[in-house]
């Protein structure tokens, strides 16, 4: 699609590339003055040059309505990166957006010295650039909010990971402590770290304990005596440990039946009877008299 | 009875069953509940959020706070519009399930807390209240 408004804003674009971009920055230093610790003169002058140098063309060769038309390719995947770094840099939706608005003003002035006399055509220019700009700048928008939930994502998947450590407490004894709460995405991992644990050290007792965990129905009952089933399929006995009275209470009430599995109060308790289990035992030294 | 406040949460995933709870426990915290009387609660609330969820396909919890003569008492209302119950008290028995728990939510929660009530219809949708007084 040819539009016969597309040659004055690259011609514009083209004839003032330089004052335009040092406006450009200028703008973006007054709209970013809070940020200048994330972002350097040096970074930003390149970002923008680049953004300028593939802008232009794409003016000139396209439309200026449709965004997505392969000519905005490259535009937008330098917005598209722009936006990214900005987002695990720490800027807001808006400040990153800043950077396609600013150029708005800049633009604008050179267009209407241009422009100045005709005004029909000045109105139309005006209006294109703006809805053009807009959508690049929405664009940003869209790059960082997509960006700050691969984020998030990635934190949700490394603190699955963190969240189930496996311990190992004596020779034959292993110990999970559960904090926090039980949905079915950790308590997969939980069994998973568990039993691979066992295979790993050859313990004979694993600890589960619960301690940290607010609250406990029947989901994650389920899911505990999953985990007990499984563990003693391989030949391992599973201790569940960290039964507070009030979880105890609720436990009764609530009519689950932990069956033959061994629970325990604390993981302390837990100890004692595994080292029981295993011929072990702990004394005290006396004093020699 | 008086409404000292209420507030309705959207119920349509996990996490959300987790935030229920959550709003659930710090409105008794704040209004200095025992720790048994937090956690039968705050279980009770769980059950019934994720059948909700899970068989009701999402649909809302409404927390409010109540005050008769002179006592303080925190109800739990989940709605959902999902299948409905067509058979309350077979639903009600302990290790009933319709999916693959253990059946003992509904039984279980009536049994945690001091008021229990539900209304379902085959098609429309389900809704428990629970209460608990101080």
């Amino acid at each position: 699609m040819s539009d016969p408004t597309s040659n004055h804003i690259a011609d514009i674009l083209a004839r003032y590339e330089q004052p335009i971009l040092e406006e450009w920055l200028r703008e973006q230093s007054a709209a970013l003055s809070a940020r200048r610790d994330l972002i350097s003169d040096a970074d930003l002058r390149r970002q923008s040059a680049e953004f300028l140098a593939l802008f232009t063309p794409a003016c000139r060769s396209g439309s200026l309505t449709d965004i997505t038309a392969p000519e905005w390719q490259q535009s937008c995947n330098f917005l598209g990166d722009v936006s990214r770094s900005r987002a695990t840099q720490g800027f807001s939706p808006s400040e990153t957006a800043t950077f396609v608005f600013s150029l708005k003003q800049p633009f604008f002035f050179h267009l209407r010295q241009e422009l100045g006399t005709d005004a029909a055509t000045l109105a139309e220019e005006m209006w294109s650039a703006t809805v053009l700009l807009d959508k690049l700048g929405l664009y940003t928008t869209e790059v960082h909010q997509k960006a700050r939930e691969q984020v998030i994502k990635r934190q949700q998947a490394e603190m699955l990971e963190l969240s189930t450590p496996v311990v190992k407490l004596w020779d034959g004894i292993i110990a999970m402590p559960l904090i926090g709460t039980l949905d079915s995405g950790r308590a997969n991992i939980m069994m998973e770290n568990l039993l691979q644990s066992i295979v790993d050290t050859g313990s004979g007792i694993a600890i589960v304990d619960i301690t940290g965990v607010p609250t406990v129905d029947t989901l994650v009952a389920q899911y505990l005596l999953k985990t007990v089933s499984a563990a003693r399929l391989m030949g391992a006995e599973c201790i569940i440990s960290g039964i507070r009275p009030q979880i105890a209470q609720t436990m009764v009430q609530l009519g689950v039946e932990f069956g033959t599995v061994v629970t325990k109060a604390s993981l302390a308790d837990a100890l004692a009877y595994a080292f029981r289990q295993i011929g072990c035992s702990v004394a005290r030294q006396t004093p020699r008299a | 009875m008086i409404f000292t406040k209420s507030k309705t949460l959207a119920l349509r995933s996990e996490e959300e069953i987790v935030l229920v709870r959550q709003a659930t426990r710090s409105w008794m915290v704040e209004q200095r509940f025992t720790l048994v009387a937090q956690t039968k609660m705050m279980t009770a609330t769980s059950e019934l959020a994720r059948n909700a969820v899970v068989y009701g396909g999402g649909g809302s919890a409404r927390l409010e706070l109540l005050e008769e003569s002179g006592r303080v008492g925190i109800r739990v209302q989940i709605e959902d519009r999902g299948p409905g119950i067509a058979d309350l008290e077979q639903a009600m028995t302990d290790h009933f399930t319709s999916g693959q728990g253990l059946g003992l939510g509904l039984g279980g929660s009536k049994r945690l807390v001091d008021e229990f009530e539900i209304w379902s219809e085959p098609g429309k949708g389900t809704r428990v209240s629970i209460t608990w007084w101080k």
